[in-house]
């Protein structure tokens, strides 16, 4: 009865096709998700404000945080927005060896940043400033850690579209989910530049 | 000054709705102080002038439907009609020129009725600190060194400047006849400012839910003369217990109906303790619990600066 | 193994609870038996579950919303019938462990399992239709927006019969719902719930703006939108722009709780204020995203049963926006009583008073749209004037509290659950059956009988006032909200009028099971054979009743507001095009359905502290979502051939009467020329 759309089927012969997604619909859904999510780290970043300097007597920002450290995981971060920009470049050029390359890159990049997180974090509970200790640090953990998260859901990503491309090549699927999480991957860096200069470099101060 | 001639009027409007509704046996419309009586006056005021635009909604709303009713074909029927710039000018402008009105009332009760605004008046205030317990009210009396435990009595015609907080979780302090509530808060002090012009024992109670034994969190506030509350504070003075911090945390362990309870000793500090036991050892800490800073609901770090300062 | 989870557990020695699951477990047998013994489950399976048709997911979505108004009401029955007996400290039947639990489901499940549920169905199934679409932008993700509400309803409904829910009042402020106050599981059960249908509900806001947006048939402009999808738009990017603030706000609540931090403590530098801020500027909001969209069911229906357009569209979009802008800026009304200053309660306060502004507009355009009408009194049209006379209460009685100094004194107190009770019931009730009497024809292809229907209003209108003005009167003399039992005789009496309204109210609920289940049984004489049943003026009219599921074998090109009315007005409402196309549409999926599983396992893990069971739950959700990445098989086409067999089939009746025209299209005008 009914046919699967392999392709067999040009879109543009329909006339009225609502059915099927151009991709515009997608990204215009994608903003209004990052848009929703800018509202989470909003908040976060308005608990953080308020509870900056609610230190309870533990240590303070200016105390524990290591600036050139931070700075490390900053530039790894932002080199990974680079690449996946490179990436972008080639995947609309339809350069697929590539495309390949520089998503790897990013996710070497990324997951060296999520290292050093987690390295940060476990020093810092080892040295007794763990979330529990004080209200500072349940937000600046929280608010650290909710990027953290998101860069791991996106590496998760980025493994499941290396995937994709070396099995699918670049088509319309693979090329609208790549700019999904192109937007994602550039967000989450203007994210951290805002910790990096609301946490870290006012913390430090 | 036209204004001014109209609001009376209205708050007889805004009356007699009421009156229709409730009688004259509710506290909150039958108040003993000034605060209660301002806070009357102000609801009544507010129903008045919304019923300018409320009444004949409702009346319109019944007769329209009734007039076209589908089986009324004497009535006219316009099916196109759905636009009149008259009509849309008057249903926009009359309701926002009340609300203009209102707004303007609520600028000035906002503030008249502020209840960390202190009382005008000749008398030296009665100062009670009010500490928020799982269930229970303890009250502070710091001038005359005495405490109690869900009972407060105070000089009808002096002002009473209550000092709140909480050693548990939120709840409200509230005398429903002699007007507004604040909450109860740990580690933070809220304010609140009452008069008595009528003497008589008033209910008290928590009216911000607090767990398993709220329904009992209520107390008695004695309005007397000033014989009267001297005569209430040699009684308490008269009892042989102390409320020291040993006593206190006794007292601070979650109970239920806790029966009233006089204290006629208390160390001094301790509701600047209760409040301070929170603030850890934080460079505001100390302070907070020393001056009376505002607690703002909108929470700030600029405050907490400021505090520091 | 299981966490804190042991057969204790299972509050065995509560004669009401187990009561109510034996019933629950005799009702789920007997349903389960019957299912079987009629072999549906391939058919609920494939039809139902699986499906991604808007239509399918908006009834699913509401079916859910009147169950849990059932389970809602029983909590709110018990409720007034402890405060009836429980005067001069007499103890009454719920002791305040089972009570305080019972006050937090009622407010939790008719706001985020009824309510939320029943306009969310509305809009699905009215929507798309609505703006000429055949179905919403996201379909999958609108499958998983409902199974993930439901997984949250599972999971409350979980909290009744292992373990206990939250005994925090609805909104559980901390530090009371904070781990030393409240060791239970029943917050945790309240934190998970909220956030697996949060983040259903905040996805399926997501859709349909854009569906809104982007879906629209041609030639429909913003401003030839009917008023509902008005609406519906400005609740969806409320939706977007609140719910993520809850989500916060559970978070960090959720952190305090498991991970031992200080966000709302009292000790450590915590400070429960903020919570309170946040949930309020999630919480204000969240009315105007229940409201609105049934304003715009009154709107429509008011319209069409006066035989009228709308009066003042114009106003009543801008009124519909202005209020939607102006949720986000009054949240502080909720709490003058923390002692902010007197200028920021006074901000809010005004601000709040000017909603009342574009609240009263629309009020009034209501009004105006029934003048010089012809009204007919239907049951969508009852529902409306009442809640037209009963909103206007509620809304005086709003504003009055929006007035700092008098909230001082009105804070907390039953006057304020009198208030919102009057603008939710009044509103979002009345609202919801409102709307389920108008647009049922266009789901099932049957019209709801009228008769009990009309018994169904009258009982909650009366019922309404009867339960709910002694409490305006009790907040006056000083009654607090929230009490388990009190010592003042004097409240007695009007606990026992609230409780006979509520019986009241309780028949009104019976009349509409039974409308439900009479107008099924009398399905054939009730049938809407036009797809027009009312008179409609928009689009969702113009189709058959039940819509097919592609909704339009040719999409409508929209010139003007109420283009179903015009065509109908010039006869060409019903065009047969002299050619069907073939036409795309989704696959259907049950990924959605082990999504929401996933996520219940998850929550529930989480819930009792089982990690091994968490870590699968969350392993279970994404692997399910990977599934779906990879699945390519996620649509198909219909033959022009079937679509023209299903017209032809549904254009027959109306040809007899004549009411059918065959189209020339322009490539033949072409040909001819």
């Amino acid at each position: 009865m009914s046919v699967p759309a392999d392709g067999l089927h040009v879109p543009s012969a329909h006339g009225h096709d609502h059915g099927h997604d151009d991709g515009s619909k997608t990204l215009l859904g994608f903003w209004i998700y990052l848009m929703s999510d800018c509202l989470i780290f909003s908040g976060l970043f308005a608990t953080f404000a308020v509870l900056a300097n609610a230190t309870a007597g533990g240590p303070t920002g200016k105390e524990l945080f290591e600036l050139p450290y931070v700075l490390g995981e900053t530039a790894l971060l932002l080199v990974s927005s680079f690449t996946f920009g490179l990436a972008m470049l080639d995947m609309h050029a339809g350069r697929r060896q590539r495309v390949m390359a520089w998503l790897v890159a990013t996710f070497l990049l990324g997951a060296g940043f999520i290292g050093m997180e987690v390295h940060e974090f476990a020093h810092l509970i080892h040295e007794g400033a763990g979330p529990d200790r004080s209200a500072f640090l349940s937000s600046y953990f929280t608010l650290v850690g909710t990027h953290g998260l998101h860069v791991t859901a996106g590496l998760l990503w980025l493994l499941v579209m290396m995937d994709q491309v070396r099995r699918r090549g670049l088509n319309d699927d693979t090329r609208r989910r790549l700019s999904c999480l192109s937007l994602f991957w550039h967000f989450l860096d203007i994210v951290w530049i805002c910790v990096f200069t609301f946490v870290y470099l006012r913390g430090a101060i | 000054m036209k204004l001014k001639a109209v609001i009376p009027r209205l708050r007889y409007a805004g009356a007699s709705a009421f009156l229709f509704l409730a009688g004259c046996s509710t506290e909150v419309l039958n108040p003993k102080g000034d605060i209660g009586a301002q806070e009357k006056s102000l609801i009544l005021i507010a129903l008045g002038l919304m019923a300018v635009v409320a009444v004949p909604v409702i009346v319109m709303t019944l007769v329209f439907a009734w007039r076209y009713r589908a089986g009324n074909k004497k009535a006219r029927y316009a099916p196109n009609w759905s636009h009149s710039t008259a009509i849309e000018v008057v249903v926009w402008s009359v309701p926002a020129v009340i609300i203009a009105i209102l707004a303007t009332i609520t600028w000035r009760t906002s503030h008249t009725l502020d209840p960390y605004k202190p009382l005008d008046s000749k008398a030296k205030p009665v100062t009670i600190e009010a500490v928020a317990l799982d269930w229970k009210w303890l009250f502070i009396y710091p001038d005359q060194g005495i405490a109690t435990v869900n009972q407060i009595a105070f000089p009808t015609d002096v002002p009473v400047n209550f000092h709140i907080t909480s050693d548990s979780v939120m709840n409200a302090f509230f005398i429903p006849q002699l007007g507004s509530q604040i909450y109860a808060m740990a580690g933070m002090e809220t304010q609140l400012h009452l008069i008595a012009r009528e003497p008589g024992t008033y209910a008290g109670l928590s009216s911000n839910y607090s767990g398993a034994g709220f329904s009992d969190m209520h107390f008695q506030a004695i309005a007397t003369s000033q014989q009267g509350f001297d005569a209430w504070v040699a009684k308490v003075k008269s009892q042989a217990t102390t409320l020291d911090s040993s006593t206190y945390d006794a007292l601070a362990k979650p109970s239920e109906k806790n029966p009233v309870t006089y204290y006629s000793h208390v160390s001094s500090g301790l509701f600047a303790g209760v409040i301070g036991k929170y603030m850890g050892d934080t460079p505001l800490g100390g302070q907070c619990a020393g001056t009376q800073t505002r607690v703002a609901a909108l929470p700030s770090n600029l405050k907490h600066a400021k505090a520091a300062e | 193994m299981f966490g804190k989870l042991t057969l204790s557990a299972i509050p065995f020695d509560q004669p009401i609870i187990m009561g109510t699951l034996l019933m629950v477990m005799l009702g789920g047998a007997a349903l389960l038996g019957f299912v079987t013994y009629q072999r549906k489950w391939a058919y609920l399976w494939s039809e139902w579950f699986t499906t991604v048709d808007h239509k399918k997911i908006g009834v699913m979505y509401i079916i859910m919303a009147l169950v849990m108004l059932l389970r809602g009401f029983a909590d709110a029955i018990m409720m007034r019938t402890q405060q009836a007996m429980a005067s001069a400290d007499a103890a009454g039947y719920l002791p305040p462990h089972h009570y305080d639990q019972v006050f937090t489901a009622h407010g939790d499940i008719m706001i985020f399992f009824m309510a939320m549920p029943f306009i969310t169905g509305l809009m699905n199934l009215i929507v798309p239709l609505q703006i000429g679409a055949r179905d919403v932008a996201y379909p999958f993700l609108n499958s998983l927006s409902f199974w993930l509400t439901a997984g949250g309803v599972v999971l409350i409904m979980a909290s009744l019969f292992i373990g206990d829910f939250a005994a925090t009042g609805w909104l559980a402020y901390p530090p009371l719902s904070e781990l030393k106050f409240s060791p239970g599981v029943g917050v945790d059960y309240y934190i998970w719930s909220l956030q697996l249908s949060g983040l259903g509900t905040t996805l399926s806001g997501i859709n349909f703006i854009v569906t809104i947006l982007k879906m629209r048939a041609p030639g429909m402009t913003l401003m030839k939108m009917p008023v509902f999808t008005w609406t519906a738009l400005v609740t969806n990017i409320l939706i977007v722009a609140a719910f993520p603030v809850l989500t916060v706000a559970l978070a960090l609540l959720g952190a305090d709780r498991y991970l031992g931090m200080h966000f709302f403590t009292n000790d450590a530098g915590g400070n429960a204020m903020m919570y309170v801020n946040l949930i309020w500027i999630w919480g204000h909001p969240e009315v105007y995203i229940l409201i609105l969209p049934c304003f715009g069911a009154y709107s429509e229906i008011i319209s069409t049963f006066s035989g009228k357009p709308l009066f003042g569209y114009k106003s009543m979009v801008y009124a519909t926006a202005a209020i939607g802008v102006l949720s986000f800026l009054v949240w502080l009304h909720h709490f003058f009583t923390m002692g902010s200053g007197a200028n920021v309660n006074a901000f809010f306060g005004i601000m709040t008073m000017i909603i009342s502004v574009p609240t009263g507009v629309k009020l009034f355009n209501w009004l105006f749209t029934m003048y010089r009408g012809r009204v007919r009194f239907t049951v969508p049209v009852l529902w409306t004037i009442g809640f037209m006379v009963t909103f206007v209460i509620g809304g005086v009685t709003g504003v009055l509290m929006a007035v700092p100094g008098a909230d001082f004194v009105l804070h907390n107190s039953l006057f304020l659950i009198a208030h919102f009770h009057n603008t939710i019931i009044g509103g979002v009730v009345f609202g919801c059956l409102a709307a389920m009497n108008y647009w049922f024809p266009k789901a099932f292809g049957f019209k709801l009988a009228e008769r009990w229907g009309k018994a169904s209003f009258w009982c909650w209108l009366v019922g309404f006032y009867v339960a709910f003005m002694p409490l305006y009167i009790l907040g006056l003399k000083g009654m607090t909200r929230r009490m388990n039992h009190y010592a003042n005789p004097d409240w007695q009496p009007y606990l026992v009028v609230a409780l006979i309204g509520a019986v009241i109210i309780l028949f009104g609920i019976f009349f509409t099971v039974l409308q439900l289940y009479v107008s099924v049984r009398d399905r054939v004489t009730l049938r809407d054979p036009s797809g027009d049943p009312w008179g409609g003026r928009t689009l969702e009219w113009s189709t058959s009743s039940p819509a097919p599921f592609y909704n339009f074998a040719v999409l409508p090109q929209v010139r003007e507001l109420d283009q179903f009315w015009t065509d109908k007005q010039d006869g060409v409402a019903y065009m047969r095009p002299n050619r069907y196309e073939d036409i795309h549409m989704p696959r259907n999926t049950g990924v959605g359905v082990f999504m929401g599983l996933f996520g219940v396992v998850l929550g529930f893990a989480l819930t009792w502290h089982i990690w091994w069971m968490a870590a699968l739950g969350l392993a279970g959700m994404v692997g399910s979502f990977l599934v779906r990445v990879y699945d390519r098989d996620t649509d198909y086409w219909v033959p022009a051939a079937e679509v023209e067999r299903i017209e032809r089939a549904r254009l027959a009746p109306l040809q007899k009467v004549g009411l059918v025209k065959v189209a020339v299209s322009s490539e033949d005008e072409q040909k001819a020329a």
